[in-house]
């Protein structure tokens, strides 16, 4: 098969670092060969966040270029748009539905744009849209989010649902585990 | 058995594996996680985090004069600060291996510069190991300690952002029983007088020479077959670019990369028509390899600046021309920001209303440079706030100028404050140092250093006191003060910067951070009250925003500091719960 790339993107804080770390390992336990990559350091302080992963039979490169990512997840709707020069024609964005202001805009010195949702889709054929803060808090907690969108990615990819099962339960802490576990049911259950 | 590890983890699985007994570092991104993971052996290794990489080297090389494995990791500025041990130990050689880990930054993500330490392992005339994955990190570790013993030179494994921070999957084995040497007494070698200086040089060129040889046959310097013409020299992560971009090249794989294999070089040129050398930032290979008469297309089409990709190399060599156009509106950055409570944040505030010029440093607290703080003026490496601060101050002495003010964090200060501010007592400088002190090394993912009380084997220590430390070198003004009562911090830095003698400000209060998992009581605005007047947005806290002309607080992101509930000229800002626990006052 060829190399599938994943794009995981949003802001700093959102548990994105989580997200990609449970993707990675389903992809391993799953018996492809993987690689996923990040930055860390500057990007714990509300900056933008965007993490790689990749899988298939033999994977070199741990990150991507421009017009390269079959899926592009974003936990926050500008950093979709931020991203989306990543995405190949055929690719997908999954998209939560979850406005963060950057700095600069809640210090009223710049503008979030207008209607990012119809933006992405005037942009792209492939756009998936999840009310993510709502399933989240539903769930049980709005630091949930993460997990309901991987909820939703899981539904794009072909591993079994007991994979993800058994990565989240290994890398969520028990005390958290109940709330996440349905954050997953409550992402992996919307209709696309 | 497998596991999928990043490239530094695989590194500290590596030193454990290769029985390290000695492991030392200065936290430094992307370097970091390599002490916290060797920590994880602690049973196994001794770990330290040194007060910084010059100390961390010495420690390293002094485990090895014992004749046991050590390790010293730091990310590309800090070997700048220990440049000088490296050289020494070029020399001295290794009894027990040692290796010291760099990882540099292309495309300073996390950095000041983009300098590539493969450079030094030529300077200093040593072995360079560059793995492109986590098992090559993993592996070369260990094969790093063996080369070190062999030929008795410490070893340079050289990782980059993208292997340090990238996961792959790695084969597990357990640790290796490495037999002790024990001390022994070696004048000749370890006594760096000019005479064995002098001896040591003539030893270092003639290592040299037979490390060349060794690298001729290092199996992990490899031919790869291809169906093409074309050849591609390439070492470190920019090999997996290239295996993506050229899969049908023949392949030459560098991983010792210092002294380069010429006989393998000059065998692979004549395999092949047209020879690619594919490397990110400096052309370390090219240079070398333009040196042997071999003509190579390198740095004249791929990029020097910058990080590399599949993408960006495709481009740069014009194999894809397509870039698509979007049609998108102004995407607002989004650049990190010091965060909510932090206890930065009043004292940048107070500087930014006092108009005088900040000297900044090595943290977080860079971040005050950005707007609507807009206050520090500079920012070079670690510890140049001080002495850069006492060098404007002399060279505007005697003309008409706004006073300055260097800012330093409390592990910065450690690791390369103190001198600067002893030269800044002799000299008769006047500034006023700001230690940030918010008890550990923040920007890095909070580790502890000499003030915080605990080492990295999570051990009590004794806690050098910074306000007692000023005071030794000279200090005579030395101040502790709360940075969240806003008032008194602007009081007393405007009162010390008009003092003709050097004072210090220590700020007391803890990284917000540090204490994880807590519920505050957030600050909330009532809007009856508030006239949109925006004071509070000239702090920059994340969790202040304005929505058309109305602020808000996100009480999500608020541990209320009570800055702005002080600052509020119309008293429009409250705690929610007045009884509540904010970060201002924890209960324990």
């Amino acid at each position: 098969m060829q190399t599938e790339s994943i794009i995981i993107c949003g802001v700093g804080g959102q548990g994105i670092l989580l997200a990609s770390d449970i993707l990675a390992e389903v992809c391993l336990e799953a018996g492809y060969d993987v690689k996923k990559s990040e930055v860390h350091g500057m990007s714990q302080r509300g900056g933008d966040v965007i993490s790689t992963v990749r899988y298939g039979k033999k994977v070199y490169s741990p990150i991507i270029g421009e017009n390269s990512a079959d899926i592009i997840l974003a936990l926050e709707k500008l950093e979709a748009l931020r991203n989306i020069s990543y995405l190949k024609d055929s690719g997908k964005i999954i998209v939560n539905d979850y406005r963060w202001d950057p700095l600069p805009v809640a210090s009223g010195l710049d503008s979030y744009p207008e209607n990012v949702i119809e933006v992405l889709k005037s942009n792209v054929k492939n756009v998936y849209v999840v009310n993510g803060a709502e399933l989240a808090e539903k769930a049980g907690s709005l630091r949930t989010m993460n997990v309901v969108l991987l909820g939703t990615l899981s539904l794009f990819l072909d591993f079994p649902k007991e994979i993800w099962i058994k990565v989240i339960e290994k890398k969520i802490p028990s005390k958290y585990l109940e709330i996440n576990l349905e954050a997953f049911e409550k992402g992996r259950d919307i209709k696309i | 058995m497998k596991a999928l590890l990043s490239g530094n983890e695989a590194v500290a699985r590596g030193a454990w594996e290769g029985g390290v007994k000695v492991a030392t570092a200065y936290p430094g991104t992307p370097s970091t996680e390599i002490l916290e993971e060797i920590a994880k052996y602690k049973k196994d290794i001794y770990c330290e985090w040194s007060t910084n990489e010059k100390v961390a080297l010495e420690v390293a090389l002094g485990a090895s004069y014992a004749g046991v494995r050590a390790l010293t990791a730091m990310k590309h500025v800090g070997l700048n600060v220990a440049a000088d041990p490296l050289f020494s130990a070029s020399y001295i050689g290794a009894t027990g291996g040692l290796v010291i880990v760099s990882c540099d930054d292309p495309g300073m993500h996390s950095s000041q510069n983009e300098q590539d330490n493969r450079h030094y392992a030529r300077s200093a005339k040593i072995p360079l190991l560059e793995p492109s994955d986590s098992q090559e990190a993993k592996d070369f570790a260990i094969l790093g300690f063996e080369i070190s013993e062999e030929f008795d030179t410490p070893v340079l494994l050289r990782l980059t952002t993208r292997i340090s921070h990238s996961k792959s999957i790695v084969e597990l084995n357990v640790r290796r029983d490495i037999p002790i040497k024990g001390y022994k007494k070696d004048f000749s070698k370890r006594v760096l007088l000019p005479a064995v200086a002098r001896e040591r040089h003539v030893f270092v060129e003639e290592r040299l020479r037979r490390l060349k040889e060794f690298a001729e046959n290092f199996p992990f310097n490899r031919i790869e077959e291809g169906k093409s013409e074309i050849g591609v020299i390439a070492s470190g992560v920019a090999y997996q670019y290239a295996k993506e971009v050229f899969p049908d090249a023949w392949f030459l794989k560098l991983s010792f990369s210092y002294p380069l294999p010429e006989n393998l070089i000059k065998k692979f040129a004549s395999l092949v028509k047209k020879i690619y050398i594919v490397e990110e930032n400096d052309p370390f290979l090219e240079t070398e390899i333009r040196a042997m008469g071999i003509k190579v297309i390198g740095k004249e089409k791929i990029p020097q600046i910058g990080e590399l990709n599949p993408t960006i190399l495709r481009r740069s060599l014009g194999f894809e021309k397509k870039k698509k156009i979007y049609d998108l509106p102004h995407i607002p950055k989004r650049p990190p920001a010091l965060c909510p409570g932090c206890p930065h944040t009043p004292v940048y505030y107070a500087l930014s209303r006092l108009k005088v010029i900040v000297t900044g440093d090595i943290g977080c607290y860079t971040l005050g440079a950005l707007p609507p703080l807009n206050t520090t003026d500079s920012c070079a490496e670690m510890g140049a706030s001080i002495s850069n601060a006492l060098g404007l101050e002399k060279a505007l002495h005697g003309m008409e100028h706004p006073k300055v003010v260097a800012v330093i964090g409390d592990s910065t200060f450690l690791h390369s404050g103190i001198t600067p501010l002893i030269d800044m007592v002799y000299n008769k400088g006047t500034s006023t140092v700001i230690i940030l002190d918010n008890s550990t090394t923040a920007m890095t993912g909070h580790q502890d250093h000499p003030g915080t009380g605990r080492t990295l084997m999570g051990e009590e220590t004794t806690k050098i006191s910074l306000e007692r430390l000023c005071k030794a070198i000279g200090i005579k003004h030395t101040y502790v003060i709360d940075p969240y009562d806003v008032k008194q911090t602007k009081e007393i830095i405007n009162r010390e910067i008009h003092r003709p003698e050097p004072s210090v400000i220590i700020t007391n209060r803890p990284c917000v951070l540090l204490f994880r998992g807590k519920k505050w009581t957030p600050a909330i605005i009532n809007q009856e009250l508030c006239t949109g007047c925006k004071l509070c947005l000239k702090l920059g806290c994340p969790a202040i925003s304005l929505r058309g002309d109305k602020l808000f607080i996100d009480e999500f992101l608020c541990s209320g500091c009570e800055v702005c509930i002080e600052m509020c000229p119309l008293k429009a800002i409250k705690l929610k719960d007045p009884q509540g626990e904010t970060v201002k006052n924890p209960k324990s």
